[in-house]
């Protein structure tokens, strides 16, 4: 064991990425270890991509905070990275006179949060707003700062800020022990053991796990699923907003939400288990989303569906984020529920503060690397779109996914990136190709071959 | 292969996006007709299509007239198009249609490009329906495949998908994708389909289950894909609810078939709700003026010589629109249906066109049913009524289109009824 680390942060997800990239701009040499094959292919690959403005939090937390701050970093940061934000708004529809009665104690909520722009809107105010809506609604609330996201980007676009800035990746790395010795943690993994003076546990689903592996036993994480259907892009034309139900006690409900890629989704199911791989999709779960969207917006369900997913929220028994920082230099980041990818950007801001306030000493790299993202976002141009680039790369002019109009040469980067892709999907997460329609009718077999050649391995 | 345009816009006479066996068929029609100026544009690295990697006999038979293997049967038509004169650019795929301006936009490796056409036709085919689409519950691992992908994996990527397959649907495509699996040495674990039977010639049906001896399991559903990395499984339900695991490493989602209709929604032209193809005339031609459409982008799924025919038969329409375009008449009539009918092509109706391709309407019932009457009503009166031998789901059969003169251009629209 030669280096001991400043810090080693458990879990690339989009909140590990994130601490781990903030934490390496300040000069600290820093290990991000993750179980999977690719970062970002936990939770913060399978959610909604909503860029939350933390306007529905629960007033006082840390997650109300960090979720309002999230919103705003995720902009101001957007320069460097080039990730793709829609300020579509969000458009909270109340299909009963229980969810009418409940607008005012959500727009009371959102003043609690600092958020007063909500804007309430009449039952034809809100068909105005989505002529598609299924008959039936009462009237809502225009929430104008919520929007889209892109969770697979910001992933890798933060651990590609983290490599290039020089942090060390390891991927195929699952913590599974951990002792103290001579004020230092030893970190055993799959593949070898790691040295680091702090430990910051951003384990998603395991974080409960990781913090008893540290000697904790703070909470347990109760997976809660979420099943989604996306459609066609063809349907994105029938929907301007997020289209939010009103929570009420039993359940937050169900959404239509355009995506960044121009699709439209429709989900998520909330289902409480007790196992955390269970990342399928069910029949039950499916048939309740569809009864769901005919009512919602009849006319989506008339599209064909591209892709069905799950993801699994880390539900605990708190109601906020569980987040400490304990003396034996460890940082506890779990149970980041539903709003992780929003708030990952300030979640980092505050470990940074925390570190610092305990005496790590930090300074700004002097001149830190940015990389741009590659664009996946219909809001903008592609490179099947443009002319230049193909004239100066045919790779760019070359397009392999027909579907989603991915070209070889977006092909030929993410997998030669500095967080390269290993596998089918994370290639798809890094360019869409095989995201779309067909499902890998058309181009399956070339983008699967292609993508062993490089990386080495076989059809995963 | 032919010459590349040059990366700059251009001005045809006709441009065809997808060069399978109706695009390229068509092209070679053109130039018996001394239409020149033909462009074809294939996204794929070569012309020909779907057959192009379909590498087993069953093509050319009402077209050509001889049974060929899809390789060479696309090969064929590719240079029999080349050699009528017609340009085709491969590796280029077309992003977007303006109809009214009559432009398609192009990526190529040879530049971004706009093309200005007199004439645009749109060929490019169908898909399978995979298995998102069909809301199958379960996991996502590797080795879930449509037969298109198998087929391309096996026959251009010299692939293999797998040690035991599972194939849902069993129509004539499934047993295209037998043929595939037994050439890559994969066994066939079973074959289910939801219907009651399976849909395909009882030769092919018979034949390949003595040779191959798998299980055809009817009204069976596909309930769960298992396996978290790779396909371990597959969990099934018969009618009476029973569930069972069926062990195999990967699984072929066939047929069920979707219009390549994106472009034709793009463009915005009238989409039929039946076929999910943009509607189309006697003659081809779809609701916009100057734009026409071909194979089963229009009829998905009917047999590529079915598709090479309707390139065939399109030809004198598109030289029509070319001599007189302002005369070119717009108003037209929607074929309605009623009974068990998932579609009909043509379905627009103006009085113009009087012959549909091989002098044929198809038809697709959703339903089984033996020695079907139907007719074609238009207000009280009725246009044509006669048998079909059967109806049967996923297999378009053709009815007479000598109807389509006593259309009346001035009456509703008409109605094709199956007839109780
Ligand atoms: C259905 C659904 C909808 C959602 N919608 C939204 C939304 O619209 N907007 C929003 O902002 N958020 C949303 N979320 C929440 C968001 O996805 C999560 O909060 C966020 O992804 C959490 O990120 P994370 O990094 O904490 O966890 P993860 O992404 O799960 O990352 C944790 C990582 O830790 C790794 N790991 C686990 N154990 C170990 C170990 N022992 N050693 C090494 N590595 C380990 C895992 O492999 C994983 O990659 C949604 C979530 C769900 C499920
Ligand atoms: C797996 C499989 C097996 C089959 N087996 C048989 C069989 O045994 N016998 C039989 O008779 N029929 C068979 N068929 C049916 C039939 O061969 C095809 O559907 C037929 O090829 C259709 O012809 P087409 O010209 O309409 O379309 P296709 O052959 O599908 O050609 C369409 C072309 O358009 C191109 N294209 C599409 N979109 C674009 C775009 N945006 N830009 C540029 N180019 C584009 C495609 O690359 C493609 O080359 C089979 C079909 C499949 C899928």
């Amino acid at each position: 064991m030669e280096q001991t680390f400043d810090v080693a942060v458990i879990g690339g997800g989009a909140v590990g990425c994130a601490i781990a990239s903030a934490l390496v701009r300040e000069s600290l040499q820093v290990v991000l270890l993750e179980a999977a094959i690719d970062v970002g292919a936990g939770t913060s690959k399978a959610n909604t991509a909503i860029w939350h403005t933390g306007f529905d939090a629960k007033p006082g937390t840390l997650e109300a905070r960090l979720v309002t701050r999230g919103h705003r970093l995720l902009t101001e940061r957007q320069a460097d990275f080039g990730w793709p934000l829609e300020r579509t708004g969000a458009l909270l529809v109340a299909w009963d006179a229980d969810q009418l009665s409940r607008l005012n104690s959500i727009i009371a909520n959102a003043q609690a949060n600092g958020y007063s722009q909500v804007e309430v809107k009449s039952a034809s105010q809100v068909y105005e707003l989505e002529p598609n809506l299924g008959t039936g609604a009462l009237g809502g609330l225009l929430v104008p700062d919520e929007g889209l996201l892109d969770p697979w980007s910001i992933v890798i676009a933060l651990a590609t800020d983290f490599v290039v800035n020089g942090g060390t990746l390891r991927r195929k790395a699952a913590v599974t022990g951990a002792m103290r010795a001579a004020g230092a943690h030893e970190l055993q993994t799959s593949t070898g053991s790691v040295r680091a003076t702090w430990v910051i546990n951003a384990a998603g689903l395991n974080s409960d796990v990781v913090d008893r592996l540290l000697g904790h036993d703070g909470f347990t994480i109760t997976p809660r699923r979420g099943q989604l259907i996306v459609f066609d892009k063809l349907a994105r034309q029938l929907i301007t907003h997020v289209i939010l139900p009103v929570p009420t006690a039993t359940t937050k409900g169900v959404l239509v939400s355009p995506t960044v890629y121009g699709n439209v989704l429709l989900g998520p199911t909330a289902e409480d288990l007790t196992d955390k791989s269970a990342t399928g999709t069910t029949a039950e779960g499916l048939a309740t989303l569809v009864a769901k969207g005919r009512a919602i917006m009849p006319s989506l369900m008339a599209e064909e569906v591209t892709a069905t997913y799950s993801g699994l929220r880390a539900a605990s028994e708190h109601s906020d984020y569980c987040y400490d920082v304990f003396p034996d230099q460890y940082v506890r980041v779990g149970g980041i529920r539903s709003t992780g990818i929003s708030s990952a950007l300030a979640i980092a801001e505050h470990v940074v503060a925390d570190l610092r306030e305990r005496g790590v000493k930090m300074a700004g790299l002097a001149a830190p690397i940015t990389v741009q993202i590659p664009n996946l976002a219909e809001s903008r141009m592609r490179p099947y779109q443009d002319a230049a680039r193909i004239a100066a790369d045919p790779a760019y002019g070359r397009v392999l996914c027909l579907c989603e109009r991915v070209s070889l040469g977006e092909v030929r980067d993410a997998l030669t990136s500095p967080v390269p892709a290993s596998d089918l999907d994370g290639l798809r997460r890094r360019t869409r190709a095989l995201a779309g329609r067909c499902q890998g009718f058309h181009c399956g077999a070339m983008i699967t071959e292609m993508t062993s050649a490089w990386s080495g391995h076989s059809h995963a | 292969m032919p010459d590349l345009p040059q990366p700059t816009d251009e001005d045809v006479d006709v441009v065809i996006i997808g060069a399978g066996p109706a695009g390229l068929t068509l092209a070679h029609a053109l130039g018996e007709l001394n239409i020149e100026n033909v462009l074809v544009v294939d996204r794929d690295t070569q012309p020909g299509g779907v057959p192009r990697y379909s590498d087993h006999h069953g093509y050319g038979l009402r077209d050509l007239r001889q049974p060929l293997r899809g390789p060479i049967y696309a090969g064929h038509l590719a240079l029999r198009a080349v050699k009528g004169g017609a340009r085709i650019m491969t590796e280029a795929t077309v992003t977007d249609i303006n109809a009214t301006m009559r432009t398609i936009e192009v990526t190529a490796p040879s530049g971004r490009v706009t093309i200005k056409a007199k004439v645009i036709v749109i060929a490019t085919g169908c898909r399978e329906r995979p298995r998102a689409a069909r809301l199958v519950p379960g996991t996502r691992p590797a080795g879930v495949f449509t037969t298109g992908w198998l087929q391309r994996l096996v026959h251009l990527q010299h692939g293999s998908p797998g040690k035991r397959a599972l194939i849902v649907g069993a129509e004539h495509v499934s047993y295209s994708a037998v043929l595939t699996l037994r050439h890559a040495k994969c066994s066939i674990v079973a074959m289910v389909t939801e219907r009651s039977r399976h849909d395909s010639f009882t030769a092919f049906n018979i034949g390949a289950r003595a040779r191959w001896r798998f299980p055809l399991l009817t009204q069976t559903t596909v309930t769960g894909i298992l396996g978290d990395h790779q396909v371990t499984g597959v969990q099934i339900q018969d009618a009476k609810g029973r569930t069972k695991v069926l062990n195999c490493d990967n699984v072929v989602f066939t047929g069920d078939w979707i219009s390549e209709n994106e472009l034709a929604r793009r463009a915005g032209l009238v989409i039929d709700p039946g076929t999910g193809g943009p509607a189309v005339d006697a003659r081809l031609a779809t609701s916009a003026p100057g734009i026409f459409a071909i194979g089963n982008v229009l009829h998905p799924a009917a047999t590529a010589d079915i598709c090479a025919l309707d390139g065939a038969h399109a030809a004198a329409g598109i030289a029509d629109f070319l001599s007189a375009p302002g005369s070119w008449p717009t108003r037209s009539l929607r074929l309605r249906t009623e009974g068990p009918i998932d579609w009909v092509s043509p379905n627009l109706l103006p009085p113009a066109a009087r012959t549909a391709a091989r002098g044929k309407v198809l038809v697709q019932f959703n339903e089984r049913r033996r020695l079907p009457r139907l007719e074609v009503v238009q207000g009280g009166a009725r246009l044509w009524s006669g048998y079909l031998p059967w109806g049967i789901p996923t297999r378009p059969v053709p009815i007479s289109d000598s109807w389509l003169a006593a259309v009346s251009a001035t009456g509703p629209d008409p109605i094709l009824r199956v007839l109780p």
